[in-house]
């Protein structure tokens, strides 16, 4: 028989941010909403974060997911973003985006790691079972894949 | 004009007071439209009046509509309306480097738009020049212009004495400072300019979009105060006062909270005011309201209609004002983006056309219309001249103009509109509870009823119950979308805009500007001197855009969004 320890586990925790210049925060507060509904640990942030700030606040809060909602062009420095991660070594913590990503700009944010683009019209559902889905995996890499499940 | 019975000359003969308003709306009417009047007739031959109203107008019909021109203004604040001037075409462009923008500007007013806007930079917004940001995210959402130089490129070509220029341009309206200096190079009276600072109404930035603040609460409270006494004194032609209905409906809030939000923010503005010595009428002919236009055909009309209405009640009892040009509600309007979609985006052009006819029958003096795009980008040269299209088509083409308020009347308008104004009064009545608006924002209120109205709305798409095209009914594959092209600024010509502007700082005179900034600290710690006076001096002394508000927010204190969960 096998016991999932899961439950064991600090619940997922995510943080929603904006970064760059822009502050229209419908998107990210109405996200942070339905995640916090859901079950997860969220830190809100207001927007205009500095790049460095958020990979500070991941890490103190040690979290397991970074939601950022771009509505205007600030996804165009997301990839800074991923590389500040991992020069602090939270490559583990997933990354997913929400908000107005043009489609010629997609493969910028895919190809530097972001895990998931959300785009206007998203449902409820979809962004809730992705979180999960990501935070859970994000969570299974830090404690290490079989770390989860004892026989 | 009576739909069956022309209207006689006036007689001397004693007139019921219905009767004779009607005299006096057709005198005005005439007098406003002169030469310009003429017999209109459809496709079938039938000539069209520019009024109609009921045979016999009653009492009721004189406390609520009253004719076009005439208290409460309920059917539009001129006696003409659009049969005698159509609204004023602005679009709101802002892009690339000043040269960019200058070169779409001459473009659009080449068109047919007959105003410009001006939309800075989101670097700007946030109070910075364009050397403190990373170089890609420059004039992706408007127009880097930090000090006067910039703005004289941009407007190159633009006759600012004639051209009305709009100037998304918070506290402390450094854009406007930019524009003085122009007219002063270009040896324009500052009483020739004219526009709007739009963007003034620092309570809807704090409660709605956090995008524009930038001093605190009580340093843009003073600020505002500053720049409309000046520019009733030096700028009479310029709106110092644009209070933003947008921010807030773009926010979440319903049609009707928008307009009771706004309407507190502007009892608001107008009090801080008169509490300065300022007489009512010689500031609020000079206030204006700046609103979006949603989807929601019949109510966003019934919206405007109770709001006319509110606002003479208003303006006339509560701030006892004389001159019926405080009574009338100028507003610029724009198609709401939030019905924009991004899938399928074509269909958004059905969308705005929509939004902008209620707009127009709603009596509005501006408008933008949204570019099909804006969902997804700053619009493209092609999408921005559709836009302007979509207003000269429904302009000349579809009759919209023959007749003013040609809703008025309509059971079901005339009902909406009394529903409309009892819900706006209610909303209303709680923020003069909560000790009025800028009291209600401190407290939160305001941004709580917007952010569950904002949930209310979501789940009512969530659920289907509002049924939007490509996003919950009508999908079709994205596959099948054509590409939106998305345009950004060259990075090279950002590049050496930036490094001359970083030539430029170098070169001018450290001395003048060192001491016009001294001023202006001096200023901000002595509430008897007017600030934005000190904020033009340092302009035209070559303080940069991020200097002026940097020094700013050190002596009036940092802007921070009023969060509430």
């Amino acid at each position: 028989m096998t016991t999932t320890l899961t439950s064991d586990r600090p619940p997922l925790r995510a943080l929603i941010t904006k970064i760059g210049l822009d502050g229209h925060d419908r998107g990210s507060r109405i996200v942070a909403a339905y995640l916090r509904d859901a079950g997860m640990e969220v830190i809100y942030t207001p927007p205009w974060q500095e790049i460095s700030s958020v990979v500070a606040l991941a890490m103190q809060e040690d979290v397991d997911l970074i939601g950022v909602s771009s509505l205007a062009t600030d996804h165009l420095i997301i990839p800074d973003l991923m590389t500040a991660l991992i020069e602090q070594n939270l490559q583990h913590v997933a990354v997913f985006v929400g908000g107005i990503i043009p489609d010629q700009e997609r493969p910028l944010l895919e190809s530097a790691g972001v895990k998931a683009i959300f785009g206007p019209g998203s449902q409820k559902e979809d962004i809730v079972a992705c979180a999960q889905r990501l935070a859970q995996e994000s969570q299974d890499a830090k404690f290490g894949a079989l770390s989860g499940v004892a026989v | 004009m009576n739909a069956k019975h022309p209207i006689n000359q006036r007689s001397d003969t004693e007139l019921k007071p219905e009767d004779s308003a009607r005299l006096d709306w057709k005198d005005a009417y005439q007098q406003q439209i002169g030469t310009r009047d003429r017999v209109i007739s459809n496709r079938s031959n039938i000539t069209v009046e520019p009024l109609y109203t009921p045979e016999e107008p009653d009492t009721q019909y004189m406390e609520k509509l009253s004719y076009p021109g005439q208290f409460p203004y309920t059917r539009g604040i001129y006696p003409t309306m659009h049969r005698g001037r159509t609204w004023t075409q602005r679009q709101l462009i802002g892009l690339g480097t000043p040269q960019d923008y200058n070169e779409r500007v001459r473009s659009i007013l080449d068109l047919g738009a007959n105003a410009i806007s001006l939309l800075p930079c989101n670097s700007g917004f946030r109070g910075l020049d364009c050397d403190e940001v990373p170089l890609p995210l420059l004039g992706t959402c408007g127009t880097v212009v930090n000090i006067v130089d910039h703005m004289d490129t941009a407007l190159a070509g633009v006759p600012i004495d004639q051209i009305s220029t709009a100037m998304n341009d918070p506290s402390p309206f450094t854009l406007l400072a930019f524009v003085l200096g122009v007219a002063r190079r270009r040896g324009i009276p500052w009483e020739k300019v004219t526009g709007t600072s739009n963007q003034s109404d620092y309570i809807s930035h704090f409660v709605a979009n956090h995008m524009f603040y930038r001093l605190s609460l009580p340093g843009s409270r003073r600020v505002l105060v500053d720049h409309i006494a000046f520019c009733r004194d030096h700028v009479p032609n310029w709106n110092p006062m644009s209070i933003v209905g947008q921010h807030m409906q773009q926010a979440g809030a319903t049609p009707a909270e928008t307009i009771a939000f706004t309407f507190a923010s502007g009892i608001q503005y107008a009090e801080d005011c008169m509490k300065r010595g300022m007489d009512p009428d010689s500031i609020l002919p000079r206030f204006t309201f700046f609103f979006d236009i949603s989807i929601s055909f019949f109510e966003e009309i019934a919206k405007f209609r109770a709001a006319r209405r509110i606002w003479a009640r208003i303006t006339r009892g509560r701030l006892g004002a004389k001159d019926p040009r405080s009574w009338r509600f100028k507003f610029h309007a724009q198609t709401s983006g939030v019905d924009l979609t991004a899938q399928q985006p074509l269909n958004n052009i059905a969308r705005v056309t929509t939004q902008a006819i209620a707009g127009i029958l709603g009596g509005l003096q501006s408008m933008h219309t949204d570019a099909y795009d804006e969902a997804i980008t700053c619009p493209t040269d092609d999408s921005a001249r559709i836009a302007v299209a979509t207003q000269n088509i429904l302009r000349e083409e579809a009759h919209l103009c023959d007749v003013i308020d040609p809703l008025g009347g309509s059971y079901y308008i005339e009902r909406l509109t009394d529903q409309m104004e009892e819900e706006i009064l209610k909303v209303m009545d709680r923020i003069d509870e909560a000790g009025g608006m800028y009291a209600a924002v401190e407290a939160g209120l305001v941004q709580r009823m917007i952010g569950e109205s904002a949930l209310a709305w979501q789940e009512r798409v969530e659920s289907g119950e509002e049924r939007i095209v490509g996003v919950n009914c009508y999908q079709r594959d994205d596959a099948e979308e054509p590409a939106i092209p998305t345009s950004r600024p060259d990075p090279q010509r950002m590049q050496a805009h930036v490094e001359h502007f970083r030539a430029f700082k170098e070169l001018r005179s450290k001395r003048a500007v060192g001491s016009a900034i001294d001023e202006l600290i001096r200023a901000a710690n002595d509430e008897n001197e007017n600030l934005f006076a000190r904020v033009i001096d340092a302009a035209e002394a070559g303080a940069t855009h991020g200097e002026i508000i940097a020094c700013l927010r050190k002596e009036l204190g940092f802007g921070h969004p009023l969060i509430v969960t």
